[in-house]
């Protein structure tokens, strides 16, 4: 028994978890899928009075797609959505992503939202919900409220949310029709932690795009002047050049600064290269 | 607080804390030791189980949340005879373990994957037993042992 003494209470709806939240106070957490934090708990490296078991809220899980958009259930496990047809079909990127999170027992108990609202720097969820503009749906004592990818993670394991508030889905938007995509990471071994992970989006005729980085920064972080150049038409070579500029890199045990640029640029450039040449054989 | 989970067919109840871990009540309260703990963090798979037919790592999961569940563990592999799994006789016939402390949780992760993948490639073995350490480093014939359960013919697979 490595945690400390934490009390267990289950909740079966989500005003049900906010409630138990709202007893228990701040030192509670929420426990999804649990691959982090149990390990977490395990380390002592957080103590929390209460875990609210929040698993059994069916309504949390599952994916539902309508004419414009798919919304991702919180709790959907990591295994659930690599084996949805409609994420395999709609959204691709998650669909390569999330081959990379963890190993197989993990993505069997490991969930979407869990994921996307510890928000670990070096988590691929996160990232390809940014690369993907999705919309987090948010619940709290005062209902709901959505708030966009680009102003949700906010740092090291620091979200929107705020103390109690449960993420309870993510909408993404449909890709527009012949809309290009990539992802790609560089790890030591295989279901590791990346050393530098990239998501890509490019609308058709570059009309847009996003270009994420993750496991570079203290969050998943779009690479702005990489996505101007994309759509300004610039080459391969000129958009994989300026792949971490006004971007803010840490270093970490695996790498250190100037590595994690150089390695964010590689993986920028082979990932357009690649879809150069299927472009190019279309 | 009482749990109560089905395991290795047997209906099992207990009294646990909220942080008692699934593995804690396997061993601890159940006495089914087959199921190892090794990194108490979700790295080394020494402790996988199927939880409702899915391989899972119980040092990650909490006896409480697997009230209700069905849980099999490497004791409910073998006959009750003591007859072994085609899987377990395969990792006996390719020497699939050294010291044996990962080899509980190999063979629970290995079967999850025939039981999803019933002919994997060697490339499938080696990348679905990703989660599971071998510190004796022997997985040239924990893949072996794998490929061999599937019915697969080894020459043709055999690990470089």
């Amino acid at each position: 028994m490595k945690t400390n003494a934490f009390a267990y209470v289950r909740a079966d709806t989500v005003p049900d978890a906010l409630r138990l939240y709202a007893e228990a106070g701040e030192d509670a957490r929420y426990l999804a899928g649990g691959q982090s934090l149990m390990a977490a708990l395990n380390f002592r490296l957080d103590e929390p009075s209460t875990l609210i078991d929040i698993t059994r809220v069916a309504a949390l899980r599952g994916i539902v797609a309508d004419a414009d958009a798919i919304r991702i259930g919180a709790l959907t496990r990591h295994a659930d959505v690599a084996d949805s047809a409609v994420i395999t079909a709609e959204l691709p990127l998650i669909h390569a992503a999330i081959g990379h999170v963890a190993h197989p027992a993990i993505r069997n108990r490991g969930t979407f939202g869990g994921s996307v609202a510890l928000a670990d720097p070096a988590a691929e969820m996160p990232a390809c919900v940014l690369a993907l503009g999705g919309v987090m749906e948010i619940a709290g004592q005062d209902g709901t409220r959505h708030v966009p990818a680009d102003a949700f993670f906010l740092g090291t394991y620091e979200t929107a949310l705020a103390p109690g508030e449960l993420l309870t889905g993510v909408t993404i938007q449909r890709p527009a029709p012949g809309s290009r995509w990539g992802f790609a990471e560089l790890a030591r071994r295989a279901g590791d932690y990346a050393m530098a992970g990239l998501c890509l989006m490019i609308a058709p005729d570059r009309r847009d795009a996003r270009v994420v980085f993750f496991s570079i920064s203290d969050r998943p972080v779009r690479a702005r002047a990489a996505e101007a150049a994309i759509i300004a038409g610039a080459s391969v070579i000129e958009v994989a050049a300026v792949a971490t500029d006004g971007i803010e890199v840490y270093g970490d045990l695996n790498a250190g600064i100037a590595t994690k640029r150089h390695y964010a640029s590689v993986l920028l450039r082979r990932e357009l290269a690649r879809l150069d040449q299927q472009e190019a054989a279309a | 607080m009482k749990v109560t989970m089905t395991v290795n067919g047997a209906t099992c109840s207990g009294e646990v804390e909220g942080r008692t871990l699934l593995v804690s009540f396997l061993r601890d309260t159940l006495h089914l030791t087959g199921t190892h703990v090794g990194c108490d963090t979700s790295q080394c798979g020494a402790c996988v189980v199927h939880v409702n037919g899915r391989a899972v790592k119980s040092c990650t999961m909490l006896a409480a949340e697997a009230e209700g569940a069905t849980v099999a563990t490497i004791e409910g592999m073998a006959d009750a005879d003591g007859t072994l799994s085609p899987l377990q006789q395969a990792f006996q016939d390719h020497h699939g373990l050294q010291c044996g402390f990962c080899t509980p949780g190999m063979v629970m992760s290995a079967a999850a994957l025939l039981a999803e993948n019933p002919k994997p490639t060697e490339h499938e073995v080696r990348h679905y037993l990703e989660g599971n350490i071998c510190r004796c480093t022997g997985y040239h014939n924990i893949v072996k042992a794998v490929l061999a359960a599937s019915g697969q013919d080894l020459p043709a697979v055999a690990a470089e």
